[in-house]
């Protein structure tokens, strides 16, 4: 068989998938890396030399209130006295108007930008730590969303300000335990209009009356949530915005001279009420600014800007407060809300607008170094630009303070031009999306989806081509060097992901066309008429049922109420798909035995060889493992977790480790519980190796298989009951109870690593008897033993999976057209081989099985329970496969090949998906099993690759274990060939043997067997791939949707994950399906000059 | 010569959609406060009522099930009994089937076995009437060459749509519209009905295009 061109195909088609995820996500998720960091009032020291603390000075204003709008558009604050019919939104917001025009030294209306992605969680942070949160914000806190990161609350509780929340619960999550006081109410439900409002209404002017605050925050939601249900142009929105017009009223009403008032949205909406992109209507909300002491100079000038942007609101504020401008902030202070310098003299305090600027200028100055120290996301060149501008702007600055001369508005302004660029260096490093890289990952992925669809369909044909891939690749690389040498010389430097996605699609096209001009010549030769067919029909091709569950699947990952319901989703489609088998049968007639019509004339038909009686127990093999899957997978629903999204839900109960358990019997039933499934996992696999005889060759497998795996699962039972134990139940064997916690597992990892070197290094499960070496005796020997072994020979009488003669078959089909040297007769040397029939698949059950206990080793106890229905799972679907390819071969239908039809590689795919939430995994990152990374270590870890590899064996171990077994689809309809040679026992001599010989087929064929390898690993891929292709046009298509941060993009991201995860393993067990045809190679070699002379 | 039979198929499916239509209307006029989605299981109870009552009456007239050997009233009444008995257990496959879909095994256990009684009464009801108390025969009809006549055909089809129509009618009900119909189980037996419906429309129409190409075995 080919084994490197097959690899070599495999892994390129990986890699195209690999380089169409990494460019989408590259222009789709924003990457930040997070400083921790918090400035101190220290910090802020004037140029003038004057030590001491910024924090003790007088600030501008001692008070303030935050009134955060959710959604206020800038469309919705403006007033237009000559708009006499205006829309729902429109002038609904009178007080504003009335404000600026009556005072206008007191109050101002700004539009304020956000920074996309417009979503409330991203804004909040936004506005309160200065910075650009992007998707991703790369911290240490990634478990909880808690913002870490230096910000306005924060720097107010350090300096003893009391701030009291109220309005959208988002805000209790961010900053948990940071307020003097907080109201939080319910945002999630986002038909709800009145909830948080009302309740923010209840207690505002109460505590504004009051003396126990010195900063107020109110954040409403009524506006968004009534945007989202309605829609900005409906009555309702008239409604909820006429209310805050009230609500703002009345907090004018009790204002008092030192506190300054901030009404301001986080964000915009579309014209459908939705946000989260940024487009210019999401992006533009609101900012209005009141002071009840005069606040702006008289009038508005020039130097008005058109526009704050949302960061800019953090210095100012924290100036006009007195504190010190959080660390990661990269906003610009409000040059109008402070007094220009020639009017100082008029100021009581505060700072003027070049103390505060460079206060600014410094800050933002001393991140920018922190920053690019940590990532080095920001280009290099502008960043040498940057600090150059400031060093030039602070020795002119400070020259100017020492000869005490008044500021000249040029330096005002080269101050303002260098925030400003700062912030667009950032802007443009972090808040953009980049629709051309995500264009070109979702061409490069669509093409790579489209190959292996069409690879697998070929790949009988493909396999003889030799050389697909060289031609490409030299294209490819010959392209990616052309892109990046134009790169260079139009743009001066060359960016990497470019000549990527150019050599990816070059070589994409090119195999497609030379796949097609394969098909053509292969054609040509048959003397077939040149087939257009498989282009022209693709679509109703692509309609057979199995691939229109998969599209089902691909088009439920466009919505999000599926994608939040994804676990039963999935369940139901693969319930349907496994329930479309029987049916599938039936119609065509195999699932019974046929009548026989007594009218017929019995030569019509070239009757195929079928017995009823093995029809029927095949059939009744099939329905009983279609029992098994259908009960497995109602009963894997009860291992479930919770989405926050799912209302009335309650996690499965199987899902928190036992040490959590209170009530004692309950814990001693869980434990028993697992025990009893993990002794059934060791249980099962080890009776399937023993029941094909793979239990008796001395080799390393077999000692796996015989001690490696029992003394895993004791381990794994150790661990648990150690794990277990109630820390203060037994005090003095604390310190034995802690060396079990780090032991046990490391001894468990260990175990499993010898045991998987063992299975690498002599993967052969084969064991040689030569009866010749027996003395004969006449009555046992003659005629020669099919399947069992002989009495006198076999020490077990289970071991009845040998093949006999086997050699004989090979020797002749090796040294084909010699005649057989060895007469038929009773003293021909007979070999007999145990397990030789299961020898490819017995690595295989080996490995997913050694593997399943190392992953359910990361898992909660209780998960046992689901890792044994994954087994039984595991088995009734190879069963099922295996019985409908054996019932359409009794009956005739079966097209020969070993090729895998569609429906088991769906299912079998779709299984990997159920499992991987019938472990307790959801698509949300709060859900990610943290836990896993401690198994064994206990104390932490010092490095990180080491934990997050855990984390990720333990969230992609269904993916892991269906990849690795994937293989086994091809090969258990030969495993299961001999029950129908049982079946057919009366039959000819012939014929039994024929069946014996099981996965022996596979070797007498091995271009058909490398075509069917092939076309099973490019079906899995294909399957796999396509969903991962779905949900990023998922991510790309609702970029806007009110969920994309909550569920598609990290859908996107386990699905990305998991794909990754999968080929990997698809090609692991690929691989070592071709290393034990290595040793099966070997063997056979060793054996022929060792017997023929 | 099948025009006949397939005129008559027509006729006789456009009273049973009459009936289904008849079973929605009547009650709206008769029984105050009476809507498809608010008393939901009332409609759904006329509707399986009246399709079995349409549906026996209309294959009893017509004569279609295979004719009886035996005339003894024993025979009958054994008929009779065994009939009633695998409509009662066909109630129960489609309910256990309903709920291994995912339905809840308690909470609505009622709404569950009221949509598993309609389905019965969409197919299984139609195969005792076609086929009679067989269960094998029944499972032989649904095969690629198990048609032994029009009527058989128009069984494949009636009954191949309705339980699409359920399971295409169980799609909506993740999503977050919040609309009556997304209640279970009224999207699913809306779903059972209208695919009833189409099978009824689609059968006639389906022979009657394909009555050149249709070979049947001789009974």
């Amino acid at each position: 068989m080919k084994r490197l061109p097959i690899l070599v195909l495999l892994l390129w088609l990986c890699a195209m998938f690999y380089i169409g995820i990494f460019l989408f996500v590259g222009g789709f998720l924003l990457v930040r890396l997070e400083v921790n960091r918090t400035s101190t009032c220290g910090d802020v020291l004037l140029p003038g030399g004057q030590q001491g603390d910024f924090c003790q000075g007088q600030p501008r204003f001692r008070k303030a209130v935050v009134l955060i709008i959710d959604a206020l558009k800038i469309d919705f604050a403006r007033f237009d006295p000559a708009n006499k019919e205006p829309r729902p939104f429109e002038n609904k917001l009178p007080v504003l108007e009335e404000v600026t025009s009556s005072k206008p030294s007191h109050a101002r209306l700004f539009p304020f930008r956000a920074d996309p992605p417009t979503t409330t969680m991203q804004r909040i942070k936004g506005f309160t730590t200065g910075s650009l949160p992007t998707f991703i914000d790369v911290g240490n806190n990634f478990a909880s969303s808690a913002i870490l990161e230096d910000n306005l609350v924060h720097q107010l509780a350090e300096v003893g300000k009391r701030v009291v929340f109220m309005g959208d619960d988002t805000w209790e999550s961010l900053f948990p335990k940071k307020f003097h006081r907080s109201l939080p109410f319910p945002s999630f439900n986002v038909k709800d209009l009145h909830t948080v409002d009302n309740g923010i209404l209840q207690h505002l002017y109460n505590i504004m009356v009051s003396d126990d605050w010195d900063v107020l925050v109110a954040h409403f939601l009524g506006v968004d949530h009534c945007g989202h249900r309605f829609g900005p142009d409906h009555p309702a929105m008239a409604d909820k915005l006429t209310q805050m017009d009230g609500v703002i009223r009345s907090v004018l009403d009790r204002l008092q001279n030192d506190t300054l008032l901030v009404v301001m949205g986080d964000h915009g909406m579309t014209d459908t009420g939705d946000h989260g992109g940024e487009s210019q209507k999401e992006t533009d909300a609101a900012i209005f600014l009141y002071s009840p002491s005069p606040l702006f100079p008289a009038s508005p000038s020039q130097s008005d800007p058109e526009m704050v942007p949302q960061t800019d609101l953090v210095p100012t504020l924290a100036l006009l407060l007195g504190i010190p401008i959080p660390y990661s902030s990269v906003g610009q202070v409000l040059l109008p809300l402070f007094p220009a310098d020639s009017q100082t003299g008029g100021a009581p305090a505060g700072l003027s607008q070049t103390e505060a600027l460079w206060i600014n200028a410094k800050q933002v100055n001393r991140f920018l170094e922190t920053y690019s120290s940590m990532a080095k996301d920001i280009p290099p060149e502008s960043l040498s630009q940057l600090q150059a501008d400031f060093s030039r702007l602070s020795s002119k600055y400070l020259s100017t303070v020492k000869e005490g001369r008044s500021p000249t508005p040029e330096l005002v302004a080269s101050l303002q031009e260098y925030l400003t660029s700062v912030r667009d260096t950032c802007r443009a490093t972090w808040a953009h999306f980049n629709p051309a890289k995500m264009a070109a990952g979702i061409a490069v992925l669509a093409c790579a989806c489209v190959l292996c669809y069409v690879l697998s369909e070929m790949s009988s044909v493909l396999v003889r081509e030799s050389g697909l891939l060289r031609v490409p690749l030299v294209a490819a690389t010959v392209v990616g060097v052309c892109v990046a040498a134009s790169q260079l010389f139009t743009q001066g430097y060359a960016e990497g992901s470019w000549c990527l996605a150019a050599a990816a699609l070059s070589s994409e096209v090119l195999v497609l066309w030379r796949a097609r001009r394969a098909r053509k010549t292969t054609a040509a030769e048959g003397g077939e008429v040149a087939p257009r067919r498989g282009w022209l029909t693709l679509p109703r091709f692509l309609l057979t049922p199995p691939l229109l569950v998969l599209l089902l699947r691909c088009a439920s990952l466009l919505s999000d109420s599926y994608v939040i319901a994804e676990g039963r989703v999935v369940t139901f489609l693969l319930f349907s798909l496994s329930l479309y088998v029987p049916f599938h049968l039936n119609w065509d007639g195999l699932l019974l035995p046929p009548v026989h019509d007594p009218l017929k004339p019995a030569g019509l038909l070239p009757s195929p060889v079928l017995s009823p009686l093995a029809v029927r127990r095949e059939s009744s093999t099939f329905l009983a493992c279609l029992g098994v899957l259908v009960g497995s997978l109602y009963l894997s629903l009860f291992f479930h977790g919770c989405r926050e999204e799912q209302g009335s839900c309650q996690p499965s109960p199987f899902l928190s480790p036992l040490s959590r358990v209170q009530d004692s019997r309950l814990k001693n039933l869980h434990y028993i519980l697992s025990l009893a499934s993990l002794g059934a996992w060791t249980y099962l696999l080890r009776r399937w190796l023993r029941h094909y005889g793979n239990l008796n060759s001395p080799g390393g497998t077999v000692f796996t298989a015989r001690w490696i795996l029992p003394l895993l699962s004791v381990c794994l039972g150790l661990h648990w009951a150690v794990a277990a134990t109630p820390e203060d139940s037994f005090r003095n064997l604390a310190e034995l109870i802690s060396l079990g916690q780090r032991a046990l597992p490391r001894v468990a990892f260990s175990l499993l690593g010898v045991g998987l070197a063992l299975l690498w290094l002599d993967p052969l499960t084969v064991f040689i008897k030569s009866r010749a070496a027996t003395p004969v005796r006449g009555p046992v020997s003659l005629p020669p033993p099919r399947y069992r072994a002989s009495t006198g020979i076999s020490t077990q009488a289970e071991l009845h999976h040998l093949i006999p003669q086997l050699y004989q078959r090979m020797r002749r089909s090796l040294e084909d057209g010699e005649p057989a040297r060895v007469p038929e007769g009773g003293d021909r040397p007979a070999v007999e081989a145990y397990g030789l029939g299961t020898v490819y698949s017995a690595p295989v059950v080996l490995l997913c099985g050694l593997l399943g206990l190392g992953l359910l080793l990361l898992h909660p106890e209780g998960m046992s329970l689901s890792f044994l229905l994954l087994l039984l799972e595991m088995g009734a679907l190879l069963q099922i496969h295996a019985s409908s390819t054996t019932l359409k071969a009794l009956q005739g239908a079966h097209s020969g090949g070993f090729s895998v039809p569609w429906t088991p590689v769906v299912l079998w795919s779709l299984a990997a998906t159920q499992f991987f939430h019938a472990t307790g995994h959801l698509p949300t990152f709060p859900s990610i099993q943290w836990a896993a990374a401690f198994v064994g270590f206990p104390s932490g870890h010092t490095g990180t690759i080491l934990p997050a590899s855990l984390v990720t064996l333990n969230t992609f171990s269904s993916h892991i274990l269906f990849a690795v077994a994937c293989p086994l689809l091809l090969f258990w309809p030969l495993v299961c060939e001999v029950r129908g040679g049982r079946g057919g026992r009366g039959g000819g001599g012939e014929e039994g043997e024929d069946n014996a010989i099981m996965e022996m087929r596979l070797r007498e064929s091995p271009q058909q067997f490398s075509s069917a390898l092939l076309q099973l690993a490019t079906r899995y891929l294909f399957i796999n791939g396509a969903q991962v292709f779905a949900s990023v046009c998922a991510a790309a298509i609702l970029r806007r949707h009110l969920m994309v941060w909550k569920v598609f993009a990290p859908k996107l991201m386990f699905e990305a994950s998991g794909f990754l995860v999968s080929s990997v393993f698809v090609l692991v067990g690929v691989t070592l399906v071709m290393r034990v045809d290595v040793a099966v190679g070997r063997w056979f070699k060793r054996l022929l000059p060792d017997t023929s002379g | 010569m099948w025009d006949q039979e397939i005129r008559q198929m027509a006729s006789s499916h456009a009273i049973m959609a009459s009936g289904v239509f008849m079973a929605t209307v009547v009650p709206a006029v008769l029984v105050p406060g009476f809507s498809v989605y608010g008393t939901h299981l009332l409609w759904l109870y006329s509707v399986a009522g009246a399709v079995a009552v349409v549906n026996i009456t209309l294959f009893w007239l017509l004569g279609v099930s295979s004719p009886t050997k035996k005339h003894t009233i024993t025979y009958k009444v054994s008929r009779l009994v065994r009939s009633c008995l695998y409509l009662l257990l066909s109630c129960l496959f489609f309910h256990t089937v309903v709920i291994l879909y995912g339905a809840p095994l308690l909470e609505t256990a009622l709404e569950t076995f009221s949509l598993a009684v309609l389905l019965t009464s969409l197919t299984t009801l139609r195969c005792v009437c076609v086929l009679g108390p067989n269960v094998q025969a029944w499972i032989r009809v649904f095969s690629r060459h198990g048609a032994m006549s029009v009527w058989d055909t128009s069984l494949q089809m009636v009954v191949g749509c309705s339980v699409v129509g359920a399971w295409l009618g169980a799609f909506p009900i993740p999503l977050d519209w919040d609309r009556p119909w997304q209640v279970w189980p009224v999207s699913c037996s809306l779903g059972a009905v209208i695919g009833y419906l189409t099978g009824l429309v689609a059968a006639p129409a389906w022979i009657h295009w394909h009555r050149k190409h249709l070979t049947y075995k001789i009974k």
